[in-house]
Formats: structure tokens, sequence, C-alpha cells
């Protein structure tokens, strides 16, 4: 049955998958979140390791998300991977370190004689919390603005700043998207903190966990006003016949109306996590994470598929318009789609495996007894 | 056609991959194996509900975490590492090489990276029951990443199941299953993973023996030993029919990597197969038959490796350099007049096709068509550039097979002491295995240089050379990052050795 699909189904079918992925990978940034919240929340060192601990038991999973979005992207639209890593060489140079240094941080923090000392284990965590997240957001959002590259008849990428990527940081609509996925990425930190610890000796730490809920996610309104409101009125990059690429006003927002689903999944998006957010800050609810959560994925799908269908350049070129990458002129051989859509058929069985773990850990909250043995992070 | 880049932007490129390889490779194949040893003790402690056998469960357990952090850290480098630095590699071939690893994060990296939580913080969370399986489920899913990255791997030395796309420029899949159950592939990973075993079975061997040399834990450090000693015979005596499998495959479809491994220079039947020698300075591809001197030869063996038959020809660097009419061998400088009519006829077929002209672009197609095998070649400046080093090939194949032939001997040595429990009276054996750590680390690394350096100026064999793979980029972006990560990785990794010491030192909680 997929043998027979169109190449052109294929294409929009591993957008959405590689969306979908990314999406998984934006709420699961809770994770980020926590880590840069331990520098602001926690009051006593037990508190501190609460905190390394349950998000430790989650850390490895947002990792493995990131991995898996980038194989996906090199699978199913290798010129994309090819184009913006290659390009924007110093953007991901610096994501990824920021990804090293969390990748030990759980691990070492913890541990007798670990050369740097914990507190450096944890600084790294506020770096690959804050910084991570913003640099992340930032070339998401190029998705959008564009970048400054040209591609020769053969492809072979040259880029045009020298900053190699970095430059994306000083447009004003990429930071602003950027800098809401750090406090976003706070508030649902605070909010799985808060459902996932056992605060019961810890005096009023729930009361703060909620109070950062709040704060954190209203610091990151206005920055989402901006990036949504700029994003329906900015022109986007249309593929025209004969794939000629040219500047059209409002494309995101016609695109967001282009079909039903999108405004609707937005719209619930932000509903779910304006109610998550309610629940956590103020009430008595520890259920806020799972709105919140899911309200994340609903924006973060949105925003994902809003610059690759309906005829636009998903990764758009600002300096040869014609260089763009579109869906179609970035993706593997039908062959290859059609091999990895069969691959894809397991990925219900990978989710619920990850589901009922999820649960099964659930079953007890991290409390002082998990941070008092000797695997504790 | 693509230009060639600069030759010390490319240096810097293939230097930063092969220091993130070997960092990565310090610490994968420790997880690759150490899993199974402690699926294996959780199983035994699962069964007896013996307190003794799960503290040594616990105790493999918090180690492997260590060394799990820095596999993951180095991994993701690499990853990306295709993107940043070799991004006309990643387009060229991603239609291909990128299926695997999306595969191997779906399959794998999920497996291993959901179960790693339950397994090591699952003792009062979940069912003792699904606790094991999860530990089971975290083997696995670090040998099924092995499994996918070296398909990867070895697409790269054996490009199978694959077609040149003129329209696109672009290698593309045209058989999953080829790529896949490739013999390299097989062999690769069967070669690796049992040798992954055996390193980590020293891994257990040398804390161990630690133990009982200063008399601590002894109950636990003798029952890992006798376990370790299994484990090692077993997976040393694979290794070797493995590695023996691996060197047909690269007999059969990198003959040059061989011969760079021999030092054969000038073909022959009934080929000797060097056990020991000398590379001369000053060798001369032309003039000699051997780069070595002082050769002790085990008679027609390397034939019989090769073909599976002592009297059979085994090409040497010469014939595949200047080819060889009367085996009826194409050398390079051959290949490389077929290589650039492919390319000629490739730029050809593209303008053709730009300006209508449909029956030039059908000619320039079928000339494409007909030359593709060797496009490769048509990058190459002179044929000499076919060859890979051949002093560092050598030497690196000749010690790791040294090694690889002595490894049973050590696990046989530590069997027997361990069944008769006699280590009070071996103390040398033990110090000697406090050490036998780092024999297997060098011999891993000495494999992958094998395989790597034996393969240049390949990034593809045949197909890509290094220099036309990678990202245009300006050498000194490439050389800074170099040195942040040597800089980041050593200082991760002298880190990583301080806490691992210092718990091996906590040892156990005592019963
Ligand atoms: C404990 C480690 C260890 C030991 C004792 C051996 N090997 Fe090995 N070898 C490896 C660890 C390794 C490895 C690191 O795992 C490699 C690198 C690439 C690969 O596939 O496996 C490898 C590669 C490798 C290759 C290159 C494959 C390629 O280029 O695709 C050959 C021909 C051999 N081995 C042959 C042998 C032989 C004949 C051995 C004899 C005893 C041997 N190895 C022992
Ligand atoms: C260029 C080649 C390689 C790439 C791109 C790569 C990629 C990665 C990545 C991204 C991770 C982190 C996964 C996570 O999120 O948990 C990782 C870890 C791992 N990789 Fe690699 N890898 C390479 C080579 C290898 C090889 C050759 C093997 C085995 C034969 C291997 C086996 C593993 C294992 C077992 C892990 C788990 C972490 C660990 O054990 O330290 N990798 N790799
Ligand atoms: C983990 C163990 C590995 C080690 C120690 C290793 C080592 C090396 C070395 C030394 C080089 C440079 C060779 C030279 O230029 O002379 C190299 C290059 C390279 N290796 Fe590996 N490698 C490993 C695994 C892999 C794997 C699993 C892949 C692919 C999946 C891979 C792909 C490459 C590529 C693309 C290059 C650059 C192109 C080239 O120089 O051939 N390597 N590696």
């Amino acid at each position: 049955m997929i043998g027979s699909l169109e190449y052109s189904t294929l294409q929009g079918l591993w957008w959405l998958l590689c969306s979908i992925v990314g999406a998984l990978f934006l709420c699961l940034n809770f994770v980020q979140g926590g880590q840069s919240l331990l520098w602001t929340v926690p009051r006593t060192a037990e508190e501190k390791s609460l905190f390394v601990n349950s998000l430790g038991l989650k850390w490895e999973l947002t990792f493995t998300t990131l991995v898996t979005f980038g194989g996906a992207l090199f699978a199913a639209f290798p010129l994309f991977y090819a184009t913006s890593f290659g390009g924007a060489y110093w953007m991901w140079i610096l994501i990824l370190f920021t990804f090293i240094l969390q990748a030990v941080s759980y691990e070492f923090r913890n541990k007798p004689r670990n050369l740097l000392g914990g507190r450096t284990y944890e600084l790294f965590m506020l770096i690959n919390g804050t910084l991570g997240v913003l640099l992340i957001g930032t070339v998401v959002g190029t998705f959008f603005t564009g970048s400054e590259f040209t591609l020769d008849q053969y492809n072979v990428v040259a880029w045009v700043s020298p900053l190699r990527g970095i430059e994306a940081v000083f447009e004003p609509f990429n930071l602003g998207l950027g800098l809401f996925m750090v406090f976003h990425a706070r508030t649902l930190g605070a909010m799985y903190l808060l459902n996932n610890l056992d605060p019961g000796s810890q005096g009023d730490l729930a009361d703060r966990l909620r109070r950062a809920t709040g704060i954190n996610f209203i610091v990151s309104l206005p920055f989402l006003m901006y990036v949504l409101v700029r994003l329906l009125l900015m022109k986007g990059h249309e593929v025209r016949a004969e794939g000629a690429i040219v500047l059209a006003p409002h494309k995101y927002l016609d695109n967001l109306l282009a079909h039903p689903v999108l405004p609707v999944m937005l719209a619930a998006g932000l509903a779910l996590v304006a109610w998550g957010v309610g629940k956590s800050a103020r009430s008595a609810s520890l259920r806020g994470i799972w709105f919140g959560g899911f309200g994340t994925f609903l924006i973060g799908l949105t925003l994902l598929l809003l610059p690759a269908y309906h005829n636009t350049a998903f990764y758009p070129s600002r300096t040869d318009p014609a260089s763009g990458l579109t869906i179609f002129n970035a993706s593997s051989s039908r062959f290859t789609l059609t091999v990895m859509t069969y691959v894809a058929l397991f990925i219900p069985l990978i989710l619920a495996y990850i589901a009922y773990v999820w649960r099964a850990m659930a079953g007890k909250r991290v409390g002082v007894d998990d941070v008092r043995n000797e695997e504790a992070y | 056609m693509i230009e060639n880049l600069d030759p010390t932007m490319v240096d810097w490129a293939r230097a930063q991959f092969a220091l993130t390889a070997m960092y990565h490779w310090i610490f994968v194949p420790l997880t690759l194996g150490l899993t199974w040893f402690i699926a294996y003790c959780h199983t035994i402690s699962y069964r007896t509900g013996n307190e003794e056998w799960k503290r040594l469960t616990r105790f493999w357990m918090r180690l492997f975490a260590v060394n799990f952090a820095v596999g993951v850290a180095t991994g993701i480098i690499l990853e990306f590492e295709f993107g940043t630095n070799w991004s006309n590699y990643s387009w060229m071939v991603g239609d291909i090489f990128g299926a695997p690893l999306a595969i191997e994060g779906l399959f794998a990296f999920f497996l291993e990276s959901t179960f790693f939580a339950v397994m090591f913080f699952g003792w009062d969370r979940v069912s003792r029951r699904f606790h094991l399986v999860s530990t089971w489920m975290v083997a696995l899913g670090s040998n099924l990443s092995a499994v996918w990255i070296l398909v990867a791997n070895a697409w790269m030395q054996h490009p199978a199941g694959q077609e040149f796309n003129p329209d696109t420029a672009r290698f593309e899949m045209n058989s999953f299953r080829d790529i896949v159950f490739s013999p390299v592939a097989v062999a690769k990973f069967t070669h690796t993973a049992s040798s992954s075993m055996v390193l980590s079975a020293f891994f257990v061997i040398s804390v161990s023996s630690w133990y009982l040399l200063k008399g601590r834990h002894r109950t636990m450090a003798r029952r890992s030993i006798v376990l370790a000693s299994v484990f090692c015979l077993l997976s040393s005596l694979f290794v070797i029919f493995t590695g023996d499998q691996s060197a047909y495959a690269v007999a059969q479809k990198q003959p040059m990597k061989l011969a760079a491994c021999e030092g054969l220079l000038r073909g022959q039947t009934g080929a000797d197969l060097i056990a020991i020698g000398v590379v001369k300075d000053d060798h001369d591809i032309r003039d000699d038959k051997q780069v070595t001197r002082l050769n002790i030869g085990i008679p027609e063996l390397l034939s019989y490796l090769a073909n599976r038959n002592f009297k059979s020809f085994v090409p040497g660097v010469r014939d595949m350099v200047y080819g060889n009419p009367e085996q009826n061998l194409l050398g390079a400088k051959q290949k490389m007049v077929k290589g650039r009519t492919a390319l000629a006829a490739l730029a050809a077929y593209r303008s053709d096709r730009q300006a209508g002209d449909e029956a030039g672009a059908a000619a320039a197609r079928d000339t494409l068509r007909a030359n593709q095998d060797y496009i490769g070649y048509g990058y190459l400046e002179k044929p000499e550039d076919a060859v890979p080093p051949i002093a560092l090939s050598f030497y690196s194949f000749h010690f790791m097979v040294i090694l690889g032939t002595l490894f049973p001997v050590v696990s046989v040595l530590f069997l027997l002491v361990a069944w008769r429990n006699t280590f009070e009276k071996h103390r040398g054996l033990l110090r000697v295995g406090t050490i036998l750590l780092i024999p297997g680390m060098i011999a891993h690394w000495l494999g992958w240089i094998v395989a790597e350096v034996g393969r240049q100026p390949w990034a593809i064999q045949d197909l890509l050379p290094v220099n036309v793979a990678a990202t245009r980029l300006s050498s000194g972006s490439v050389r800074a990052t170099f040195f942040l990560f040597l800089f980041l990785f050593t200082v991760l990794l002298i880190a990583e050795v301080g806490i691992m010491l210092k718990q091996i030192s906590i040892g156990p909680e005592e019963g």
C-alpha cells in the first residue's frame, strides 16, 4: 500500500513525521526548563538534588528525541541536513556544545572526585537549559525568516555571513522565538516538577513551583505575542510554477488558514497551555503539565507545519530565493521515503512502550529517599 | 564537477572526525559488552534472590552508567558532524546513509534510553520481573544501535544497493536489503560486537584483579572473574573467527586496503601472510615487491585468507595503481580516465537537459552509465593518490592480530586460576589483570584505524573521495572546533576516569 503512494504525498508525510518528532522535542524541553529553574527555585542542597533526580529520569528521552529528529531529517531531507548543518556551522556547533555539557552533568554532578565540582555541572545544566534552548528557537525562526546562503548546481552550499549561522540571533523574530522558548521551557519545567516530585517533606517547595509556573508564563507571553503577530503579518517564500520562489505577503497567515485543522490546533494548543498553567499556578492540582505539555506539542506542530506546506520554502534563502529548500527539492528519493515509511509503521509501538515505562516509573514520585541512595544523581 | 576543497581544511575535518570517533570508541565498546554481562548477573540475582548477586549487579551498573554518559555526549557530535563537516557527503549519499542513522535513533536509542532509566532507578519502582526485562532491553538497544551504525559504516566501505542518479547528481538507494545484509556489514557487526565483549570482560577482570590484590570484596571479585573469563574466552575465539571474516570481506571488496595492511606491493599467486615485519622507510611502490623487511611469513596463507584458495592471486598495491593486464586488473590510472569520462558526461548530461537537447542528454547518460562505477577516480589527481597510508595500516593491522591471538591465551589462564581459586599463588597474573583493559582498548583503536585509514582516500569506496565530501568551510573554523572538542572531551575524560576510579575504590556496598 505504501509502495503506491505518490512521491509528493510521501514528501508531505515525512515533513509531518519530522514535525511530530520536533514538536515532541519542544514539549520534552521541560527538562531544559527544569535545569534552568535549578538555579532559581531550590533553597537547599536537598531540594536541588530532588530536582536533578526527577529530571534525571527524563533527560535521556529528550536527548534521544533530538538525535532522532536529526536522523529523521537526514534520511528524509538530506539537502536540508547538508545545507543547514554545513552552512550554519557555528550555530550548530554551539548548540551541540551545550548538549555535550548536558549529557555528562547528570551522571557526574553528585559523584565524588568529579574534577570540576558539582556546581560546575549545575552551570552546564543552566547553559544547556537557556543558551541551548534559545539557539534552537532561533534556528526554528529561520524556517520563516530565512538564511543567507546559495546552492550551486551540484547543491554545494555557500554561506554569506562569516558568522556561519550565529547571525540569525540578530533577527528580532528569531530571537523572540528563542526567548519565548526559554521561558516556556521553564514554565513547563515547573509544572513537570510539581507533578513528579514528592514535596511532602519540603515545606513550601510546591508553592514556589506554582509561583514559578505563573511568573515564567507571564514573562513568556509578550514574546509569544510578538512572534505570533509577526508570523501572521510577515512575508513568506512562496513557490510558484516551475519552482520559482518569490516573496509573498502574509504567506504564513494564508498557510494557517489554508487548512482548518491548523488554526484549530494552534488555538487549542494555546488554550491548553493557559489552562495547564492556570491549574498549576492557581489550584491545588498537580496535573497541569499534562495540559501544558500537550498544548505545547500542538503549538509546536503548527509552527513546524506552517513553513512547509502549500508551496512554501521551509528553509528560505534571503540571498538567492531560488536556492531555497522546499520539501520537494530537499527530500530523499521516492524509494528511500517508501522504505522509511515502512519503518515508521513501528512508531506507535515505540510510543507505546515509552508511555508504558513512563507510567510505571511515575507510580512513585521522586522523594528524599531517592536522593539519598547510592545511585542518586 | 564539484571542485576539490582546501586540503588543510579537509585534513582538519578528518582529524576532527577521527578525534570524536576515537573518544566515542572509548566508551561504546564497554557499553556494548558490559550490558550483556550486567544482564546476566541481574538474571542470576533475580533467579536466586541472592543479595550478594544483587550488590554485584548494582555495582557494575553504576560503573556502566558513568561510562554511558560520555558515550552519549560524543555520539551526538558524530551524528551531526556528518552535516557540519561533511555536507557534500550528506547531500550526495544522504538518501542512503541517512536511513540507518534514523532507524538507529528510532529503534535503538529510544529502547536504550527509555529502559536505562528503569534499569538504573527501577529497583523499588517497578516489579522485579519488569526490572529484569528492562536490563535486557538496554543490552538489546545498545547492540541494535551498533547494528545500524555499522550498517552505515559498512556501506561506506562497500556501497551496495545504490545507483547514481544524474538528475539529482547524487547516489540513491535501490535495495534496502542489499545495504543491510551486505557481507561487509555482517562481518563488521559480528566482529565489533564480539570484540566489545572481550574489552568488557577485560574491564571486569581489571577491576576484580585489583580488588583481589588489595584483598577486598573477595567473593564478588572472584565471581566476576570466573564469569568474565568465560565470556572472554568464548568471545575472543569468536573475534578471531569474525576477524578472519572481516579480512575476507576486505579482500573481496577493498583489495587495496588488504594490500596496504599486508604491505604487499607486487601481486602474487600463493602469497605469504606476513606475521611480523618492519616497514622500510624508503619503500617505493614502483620497485619493491614488499614494503617490509625482516619478514616472518606463513606460506600461502594470505591467498587463502583473501580467496579461500592457497594458490590464488592476491593483487598488490602496484597492480591496483598501474594495472595488471595479465590478471585482467584495471589500475587507478585507467580508472581515473573512466572517472573523468563519467564526470564530463554528467556535466554534459545536465547542460543538454537544460538546453532541451534530449538526444544529447541520452547519449551523455549512456556514457555516464558505462563509467559511473569509477566516478570517484575522476577526482584523483594522480594514480598514487588511491593508495592509503601503508605503514600505519600495516602496523595497526598486525598489532591488532597479534593482540587478538594472545587474548584467548590470557583468558584461559584466568579461567584456570579462578577455577582452582589459586589467586593467592598467582599475584603476578593479577597484576597483569589490572592493566588488561589497556591492550584491549588499543586493539579496538587499531581495528578502527585499519578500517578507516585503510580506505583512504575514499569517504565512499571508489565513488567519493574525502576532499570532495567535506563542507566548504575555512580551515580556521574547523581547526577551532577541533581544539574546542579536544579540550572538552579531554576534560570530560579526565573527570570520567577520576569518578570511575573513585567508584571502584568505594566498591560495592558491603553486605
Ligand atoms: C578487542 C578488539 C579486537 C581484536 C582482538 C581484533 N579486532 Fe579486528 N577490529 C576490531 C577490534 C578487534 C574493531 C575495533 O571492532 C574493528 C574496527 C572496525 C570493525 O568493524 O571492527 C576491527 C576491524 C578489523 C578489520 C577491518 C574491517 C574493515 O576494514 O572493514 C579486520 C580485517 C580485522 N579487524 C581483522 C582482525 C583479525 C584477523 C583479528 C585476529 C585475531 C582481529 N581483527 C582482532
Ligand atoms: C560515526 C558514527 C557514529 C555516530 C554518528 C553515532 C551516533 C551516536 C549518538 C547520537 C549517540 C547518542 C545516543 C543517545 O541519544 O542516547 C550514540 C551513542 C552510542 N553509540 Fe554511537 N555513533 C557512531 C558510532 C558508533 C559505533 C561504531 C557504535 C557501535 C558499534 C556505536 C554505538 C553506540 C552506543 C552503544 C551508544 C550508547 C552510548 C554509549 O554506549 O556510550 N556508535 N552514538
Ligand atoms: C568509532 C570508531 C571509529 C574510529 C576510531 C574512526 C576513525 C577514523 C579515522 C582515524 C579517520 C580518518 C582517517 C584518515 O583520514 O586517515 C576517520 C574518518 C572518517 N570516518 Fe571513521 N572512525 C570510526 C567510526 C566511524 C563510523 C562508524 C563511521 C560511519 C558511520 C565513520 C565515518 C568516517 C568518515 C565519514 C570519515 C571522514 C572521511 C574519511 O576520512 O574517510 N567512522 N575515522
